[in-house]
């Protein structure tokens, strides 16, 4: 093991107060630290700046206070190639996809991490609320101490090769304590508003962003007995368990969008937050990815994860013949999304997750959710 | 960790005697030019010497001088200037897609307010031909902008045969010589140009400060009002302390040109020998035979721009991919796209370097062996 003078970890640094104080805190610890700024997507806020050099801006000014060399670099392409494309074609095949995923997996922690390793650096640190553990050789993923802001979630496809490179320094931290940290540094960005949202969308309405890339096109809201509704205006704006802007009256529980059929462009609502038709009991999955290394070779229990910040449910998985994985619930679970992720742990330890396709009910394909 | 700045086409270090003879400026003559009373008398008189010499470093007269800011404001003035006194006459501009931002965005902002503009052909040599401009013209061309020595590359452009040719038209022709001025001899009572450029920061001098040649009866109209400063060509009180370190830059530039050159061939021999030593893999950008000696611009083939300069940077090397970024990641070079075309993967795989007076051949080969270290590593993990 080297010594930290020694070890140059390289940070990938957004200009927030997360990764500024990931930064910090391994300066302290005496690593040789190398700020570095990403530029995946090309915007101009009203004024017309464009709002990566915002964030830029920020990182230099961190960066000077904690005097490390700071650089940036562009990654426009491989994340238009890699992660907003796979964006767009998960929303017209009516799917809701989860774009933080796929930077994850394709972008931060390959094409930024193999950056990182071509400057010499022996890790790649993020500002993630996540923890690794070395055990036996095996690199392990921890939920982030902060239950709040775990972001394992969102990192449930790191393989052992990243997961070897890759350290979160604020994984032991609550988020209450990093701001304190950070104002304690009087660190530029210590009071700077935590970024909300996809992080290309920014701030931005996110219909009016996706009709400048898809086409909007309206059709009928029907229940599921086919008594239409009203009118919807393109079903990429919705997503399954959806309450607001159906625009429903009359008596009665409110409305929940509760399913989409994409071949006849119609939105299906259901009255009532507990709509049975949006409860389920099983799902498969695909794409997954095992963070330890080893694919359980037989049905296993553990606990999932079907959203960001939800508690934990239990579940049975079982690995399929054509690769993919059935997920049973032990609980009808409310509202499971096509195109999201499924997140397996065992108590604190995160161990990998796959991709939403087909949601199950009794054991058979649920056809109303798209 | 000692550092090797090869990057003196962005800025230079300030000579020593720059500093010197500034600070009895800065402590004691803080009176206004303008001033009628003997503090401004003095503050007059140091703007007057200064003026002269710098006019006189290219046969030019005082009155033909204007101080600016720096580079970027003599380019803004002479483009824009030109353009506002001469709408009447005619749109029409004739420059080059290998020009410094400073012209590029200028005339990209006179293009949205009506004017055309006809950006010249470069061969993938980095050059523009005389010829290209004399089929370019037009009645009412009123301005032809073409750079002397591209900032990128080092290419010396045909600004002598452009300005002969142009001797018979009625056009102004404005030439940015940023990065000519302090190695090239220049007689504007031979040279047929009506405006030029000059930064005082790239020629050893301070950051702030550059002046515009205007040859007399060159209409231009000032971009900045208020007072009568320049002949009311720039408004605004000198910054006297500037162009005091800009005429002893100029001063110790003189009669070392030349030498300067020699030096600098030197310095880019030993620095492409060791290369080759090495066996780096690489391609010079721009015609050698015609590039100014001070810069050269390798192609790396296989190699990204940003990771080789975050790399170089890591090691001590400074160097550019010469102009300019979005939020400091690294645009391919529009000058490369110029001459290999938009996409050419030496549009991003290419690094600038550029001598100065502190560099020596030491400093050459151990950047040499620094870089083949880099880009043996770089090409061995394919990243």
């Amino acid at each position: 093991m080297k010594e930290p003078k020694d070890t140059r970890v390289v940070v990938g640094m957004s200009g927030g107060v997360d990764s500024s104080v990931a930064a910090l805190l391994l300066k302290e610890q005496g690593y040789d630290v190398v700020g570095i700024f990403m530029k995946n997507w090309d915007d101009t806020d009203e004024n017309g700046v464009c709002t990566a050099t915002e964030d830029y801006e920020d990182v230099i000014r961190v960066c000077n206070q904690l005097d490390i060399p700071y650089y940036a670099v562009n990654f426009e392409k491989q994340y238009w190639d890699k992660v907003f494309t796979y964006f767009l074609e998960e929303y017209k095949a009516g799917r809701t996809p989860n774009p933080d995923v796929m930077c994850n997996k394709e972008i931060k922690f390959k094409a930024f991490l193999d950056h990182a390793l071509s400057l010499g650096a022996d890790y790649l640190a993020t500002g993630h609320y996540a923890q690794v553990r070395e055990n036996n050789g095996v690199y392990e993923m921890l939920r982030g101490v902060d239950r709040n802001k775990d972001q394992t979630y969102f990192l449930n496809q790191l393989t052992q090769e990243m997961l070897e490179k890759v350290m979160f320094p604020l994984g032991h931290l609550e988020k209450k304590q990093v701001r304190e940290i950070a104002e304690q540094h009087d660190l530029a960005t210590a009071k700077k508003k935590d970024s909300t949202g996809i992080c290309f969308i920014g701030e931005r309405n996110f219909k009016e962003f996706l009709s400048e890339y898809l086409p909007a096109q309206p059709g009928n809201m029907e229940t599921l007995d086919g008594e239409v509704k009203g009118k919807h205006e393109g079903l990429m704006y919705y997503t399954l368990g959806q309450r607001q802007g159906l625009g429903i009256g009359g008596a009665g529980d409110p409305w929940f969008v509760v399913g989409k059929n994409v071949e006849a462009n119609i939105l299906y609502v259901g009255q009532g937050f507990h709509h049975d038709a949006l409860y389920s009991d099983g799902l498969i999955a695909s794409e997954a990815n095992w963070t330890n290394g080893y694919v359980p070779e037989e049905a296993m229990e553990c606990t999932a994860k079907f959203r960001y910040r939800q508690e934990d449910s239990h579940v049975t998985v079982q690995p399929m013949t054509d690769g993919r994985w059935k997920v049973i619930f032990h609980e009808p679970e409310r509202a499971i999304t096509p195109g999201q992720a499924v997140v397996f742990y065992d108590g604190e330890v995160c161990l990998g997750g796959a991709t939403i396709d087909t949601v199950l009910k009794e054991d058979a394909a649920v056809t109303y959710v798209g | 960790m000692k550092g090797i700045y090869l990057d003196h086409a962005a800025t230079s270090p300030v000579h020593p005697k720059v500093v010197e003879s500034m600070i009895p400026v800065l402590e004691e003559t803080y009176g206004n030019p303008s001033s009628v009373h003997q503090f401004g008398r003095q503050a007059r008189k140091t703007l007057d010497e200064a003026r002269k010499v710098i006019a006189r470093s290219i046969h030019a007269s005082e009155k033909e001088i204007v101080f600016t800011s720096g580079g970027t404001e003599a380019d803004n003035l002479a483009i824009i200037g030109t353009a506002r006194a001469r709408e009447q006459e005619g749109k029409h501009i004739i420059t080059t897609p290998i020009e410094h931002h400073a012209t590029l965005h200028a005339v990209e902002y006179l293009e949205e307010e009506g004017f055309e503009v006809t950006y010249l052909p470069v061969d993938d040599q980095g050059a523009v031909r005389a010829e290209d401009v004399r089929e370019s013209l037009r009645d009412d061309t009123i301005l032809v902008s073409i750079m002397m020595v591209n900032n990128e590359t080092g290419v010396m452009q045909p600004v002598k045969e452009v300005a002969e040719l142009l001797r018979e038209h009625s056009t102004s022709f404005h030439s940015d010589i940023v990065q000519a001025y302090g190695l090239m001899e220049i007689d504007v009572t031979e040279l047929a140009v009506d405006l030029m450029a000059v930064s005082g920061h790239k020629i050893n001098g301070p950051k702030g400060i550059g002046f515009l040649y205007v040859r007399e009866g060159t209409k231009l109209e000032s971009l900045q009002h208020g007072g009568e400063q320049e002949r009311k060509r720039r408004a605004g009180t000198e910054n006297l302390p500037a162009v005091k370190g800009l005429q002893t830059a100029v001063e110790l530039i003189e009669g070392e040109r030349n030498q300067k050159r020699k030096q600098y061939k030197e310095l880019k021999e030993t620095f492409l020998h060791a290369l080759n030593e090495e066996g780096v893999n690489y391609s010079i950008n721009g015609a050698e035979e015609y590039s100014i000696e001070s810069i050269i611009n390798i192609s790396f083939p296989e190699m990204n721009v940003e990771t080789m300069l975050t790399n170089f940077d890591l090691s001590g090397i400074a160097a550019s991919s010469g102009s300019a970024c979005t939020a400091g990641s690294v645009e391919p070079s529009h000058v490369l796209s110029a001459m290999y075309g938009t996409g050419d993967p030496r549009t991003t795989n290419s690094i600038r370097f550029s001598f100065g007076q502190s560099n020596s051949k030491e400093d050459l080969i151990q950047a040499a062996q620094k870089i083949s270290q880099i880009v043996q590593r770089l090409s061995i993990t394919g990243r």
